[in-house]
């Protein structure tokens, strides 16, 4: 610290912070989108950070479809609890009453009604008019393409060829009527850089990160794991699916019936670490979301996902 | 070397498609692993879509339809990768389309500038003109790369031409770091590998230049600014600041200063979440306690009192102005200059560069794309450092009020030195001329926070602005009642109060409305600080002027109140037949007659008194005075 430089993760670190504080600083009612992944963890860690010695000024929302892991809703309640954060968990209970489902309605349209949907509803609902989310532009071609403050019209909509020019660390906050506003401190994190600061900080992430032996289904090479309950019923296996054991771990973290496992060893943070650099495929591999076509992940954003 | 430790370099590469960037990048991309399998066969996917025999890289990096749809590039894209000794980040923009803002846009965080060349065409238009933009950004490093050697048969002579003729051209640039490095994307010489086609050339190879440009000596140590973000106040024994170290160091101990209000102070501890530190520096996000109980707000900067930024009111600076819609002289902006917002003029244009040419053209306007020296009025100071001296305190975006978007960035060269304009022009940017200047500010007998757990609520300011008969006064001495009922410590100011006593001297000038409004807030202030809950109903018709109240408070300690009503409606209502006066021209500069009404921007209320009874006004203003906790300790019978 005596060099007056600061590492990279800390410099990734302090632009976090400083973009927290912003949104705390010029929107009335901001709320932060948990998703219970280890980027969530990351994301809320930094904002312990930006507050202190305050509380986190704004409250945390799930938005949840009731198809994620059980792991995660454990994690979640407890992680929450310890950190004495407020949470907010909200769903579109009409379409998960009707049994809306990746396999049954398609994937583009579940996750049409069960996130985006939902996700807007929430923000309409409690009126908040700036959602922070742990998205990275590594992630995803269209998000590279995306601004910290991302302006959303009155119906959630991204107009991805009418940004606003980003400048400097001066960012633009102000909304007209009905708008929202999106912001993603993380954008310039890597999937490496995310692992990297778990392991510097200690930072609690839901167990199923690592690797154990799984049952699972193989499906078109996507190993999907197999749970019980109606809630994970896209995880049942089908005429034709085959189960087996694989020692297996999940790269990224999403809805069991959309979310694959990879076949891994890695069973430490180190491992993990290990195993990222080595990777020959990207983080989102495993995650049916995006696998539709080049770009429904855009298609997706100007539709109102975050 | 672990990663915690690796230190960062952002970089730009600007160039066209045509001198193979895409492919450049592609390249660094590749050699460093930093391409998927997966996001590699979604492109190849595409490009066979395309029917294009190869798989085309550029893919990869347009990152949206309409840019693979077109096969151009529209927007900036970020890249990351890493090697051994370093994380880059590349700001990948791109070379033909609105090439100043996105180049703008894209160089505004970089250390470093990549710019291609194509050896076949030398140096063009295009590649002095991004030069020029680099140079304007004060980007200290700037790498030309010679790219496709391989076409002109990796050739020292076509090499060093135009290693000669880019140094000519830089001659007029203000860069003083440039290296020449011959390179084959396509085939991979002197990008990550040196040439083996190419020994002639000695230097080192792009990647290991990126490697070792040494940023940290470019950033400013020794001009402290701390620009206030948002006050931590999370209980009453804690008061802190945050923001982050813009330029300099600071350790506990030294002497400080908070502008603008000039109150001196030291520095207790610097707090973070891993534990205090014995020094903050440049770049660092903390919090700063403060010894004295001082009133700092957001927008304010903490400095040392022995080095002091500028401060002015009237700016020259460089600016990029890139909206669809061009400037206009006789609009106001906002400003958005480190955490300080205030309202600006472009008062003239100086002149615009051509960008090609580097020559200076007189001009009315900019449009989009365009860039030039202007002059530049703002509604209160700001305090700041030259660009060149210090980036961070010397840069500034323009946000165009009605539509919200960021139209223009600025660089300022200085503060502004016409002085005609000062002499013609003087109310506009002068403080208040302190007249008794041997008097001493004394801090109160008994302060603010012991009067305010006395009278167990917080002392606030309600500042109701509106049409002469919207109802300003009429709900402010309904909810005065209310609190006072509740037994809160109240002070109730209005205009025809100040006006016959205190302000008996003032008429209805723009001069004289601006002192009226100047004296109660000064007024409201006194009543603050002895901890009532003040309510002040004013016309206060200019934002500039409530603006300047407002600056007089704490952030969340002053509350404007927008109490809305349509002209016409007020003057049906015309509760002192004022304006029958007034139509009938016997009363001058009547707001809302022959003078204008300036609505708030972003009011903490608005009370529609044609929507909302009296009674549903009061009682929104005080579930905000709760929710805001003002009243906390206070039960409501």
């Amino acid at each position: 610290m005596n060099s007056l430089k600061l590492s990279y993760l800390r410099q990734l670190e302090a632009e976090s912070m400083a973009i927290m504080r912003e949104v705390a600083a010029d929107f009335k009612n901001p709320v932060m989108l948990y998703s219970v992944g280890k980027d969530s963890s990351v994301m809320v860690r930094i904002a312990q950070k930006a507050f202190h010695p305050g509380r986190i000024p704004f409250p945390l929302m799930h938005v949840d479809t009731g198809y994620k892991f059980p792991e995660m809703y454990a994690f979640r309640d407890a992680f929450c609890d310890k950190i004495a954060a407020t949470l907010i968990v909200e769903r579109n209970e009409e379409k998960i009453a009707s049994g809306c489902h990746p396999l049954a309605d398609g994937v583009d349209k579940c996750c049409a009604h069960l996130k985006t949907g939902a996700l807007l509803s929430a923000l309409r609902k409690h009126g908040f008019d700036a959602a922070i989310g742990g998205a990275r532009r590594e992630e995803e071609k269209s998000r590279a393409k995306e601004r910290v403050f991302s302006l959303r019209d009155a119906f959630g909509q991204w107009d991805p060829k009418n940004q606003r020019p980003e400048l400097w660390d001066l960012y633009n906050t102000r909304l007209s009527e009905g708008e929202t506003m999106r912001v993603f401190p993380l954008s310039n994190w890597t999937e490496k850089d995310i692992w990297e600061y778990i392991r510097l900080e200690e930072i609690p992430i839901v167990p199923i990160y690592f690797a154990q032996e799984r049952e699972v289904i193989v499906r078109d090479g996507i190993l999907i794991p197999l749970y019980d309950g109606a809630q994970a019923s896209g995880g049942k296996p089908a005429k034709g699916d085959k189960i087996r054991k694989i020692v297996c771990r999940f790269r990224s973290l999403g809805c069991i019936p959309c979310t694959g496992a990879i076949a891994s060893t890695a069973t430490t943070l180190e491992d993990i670490i290990a195993e990222v650099r080595k990777a020959t495929k990207s983080e989102r591999e495993n995650r049916i979301i995006d696998l539709t076509s080049d770009s429904s992940m855009e298609q997706k954003k100007k539709e109102g996902y975050f | 070397m672990s990663t915690s430790e690796k230190s960062l370099l952002r970089f730009v590469t600007t160039g066209s498609v045509d001198d193979g960037k895409s492919t450049l990048i592609g390249r660094l991309l590749f050699e460093t692993k930093s391409i998927y399998e997966d996001q590699y066969a979604a492109i190849e996917k595409t490009s066979k879509k395309k029917g294009l025999k190869d798989v085309e890289l550029a893919y990869l990096l347009d990152g949206l339809a309409a840019e693979r749809e077109q096969g151009i590039t529209i927007d900036v894209a970020y890249r990351y990768f890493e090697t051994a000794k370093r994380k880059f980040i590349i700001a990948d923009s791109p070379g033909h389309v609105q090439y100043t803002k996105n180049m703008v846009t894209g160089a505004s965080k970089a250390d470093c500038a990549v710019i291609l060349i194509d050896a076949r065409n030398g140096v063009l238009t295009q590649s002095k003109r991004h030069g020029f933009l680099i140079s304007l950004l004060q980007i200290p490093h700037l790498i030309v790369a010679v790219n496709k050697m391989d076409l002109v048969d990796y050739s020292r002579d076509v090499f060093e031409r135009i290693v000669r003729d880019y140094q000519e051209f830089s001659q007029k640039l203000d860069i003083h770091n440039i290296l020449c490095i011959p390179v084959s994307a396509l085939k991979g010489d002197n990008v990550v590998t040196p040439s083996k086609k190419m020994a002639w050339y000695e230097g080192p190879t792009l990647l290991t230049t990126l490697e070792s440009i040494n940023v940290t000596a470019d950033r400013n140590l020794v001009d402290f600014r701390f620009p206030v973000q948002y006050v931590m106040r999370p209980n009453s024994d804690f008061r802190g600041f945050s923001g982050t170290v813009a330029s300099g160091t600071i350790t506990p101990g030294e002497e400080v200063a908070v502008l603008p209000s000039g109150r001196t102070t030291r520095v207790k501890s610097i707090v973070t979440y891993d534990g205090d530190l014995q020094e903050a520096f440049a770049g660092q996000a903390v919090v700063l306690t403060l010894a004295d109980e001082v009133d700092v707000s957001r927008g304010d900067m903490i400095v040392r009192t022995k080095n002091l930024p500028q401060m002015a009111a009237r700016l020259e600076a460089i600016l990029c102005w890139m909206d669809d819609q061009p400037l206009n002289l006789a609009k106001s902006y906002i400003l958005k200059h480190t955490t300080r917002n205030v309202r600006a003029y472009v008062k003239k244009i100086i002149y615009r560069i051509d960008v090609d040419t580097l020559h200076r053209q007189a001009a009315e306007a900019f449009a989009l794309n365009d860039i030039g020296r202007v002059d530049i009025q703002l509604s209160l100071p700001i305090f700041f450092d030259p660009y060149k001296i210090n980036a961070g305190c010397g840069r500034f975006i323009l946000i165009d009020p009605d539509t919200n978007r960021t139209v223009g960035a600025g660089m300022i060269r200085d503060a502004a030195r016409h002085l005609e304009d000062y002499v013609s022009d003087p109310q506009h940017i002068k403080a208040p001329e302190q007249k008794s200047p041997h008097t001493v500010w004394r801090e109160l007998n008994i302060g603010r926070a012991e009067r305010e757990r006395l009278n167990a609520h917080r002392a606030v300011v309600l500042w109701f602005t509106g049409l002469s008969g919207s109802g300003k006064s009429t709900i402010a001495m309904a909810l005065e009642r209310k609190l006072f009922d509740l037994g809160c410590r109240t002070a109730l100011l209005d205009g025809d109060l100040l006006r016959h006593g205190l302000c008996s001297d003032l008429k209805f000038s723009a001069a004289d409305r601006q002192e009226n409004i100047r004296r109660a807030g000064e007024t409201a202030k006194l009543f603050f600080e002895h901890g009532h809950i003040v309510l002040c109903a004013f016309i206060s018709p200019f934002r500039e002027d409530r603006d300047r109240v407002r600056s007089l408070f704490p952030d969340g300690c002053f509350a404007e109140v927008f109490v809305k009503c349509d002209i016409e409606e007020c003057k049906r209502r015309d509760p002192n037949g004022l304006y029958r006066k007034a139509a009938g021209g016997l009363i001058p500069g009547f707001t809302g007659i022959d003078s204008p009404y300036e609505e708030p921007d972003a009011p903490e209320l608005i009370c529609d008194t044609q929507m909302f009874s009296l009674n549903r006004c009061v009682e929104e203003i005080e579930t905000h005075l709760q929710e805001a906790g003002i009243l906390r300790r206070i039960k409501t019978p």
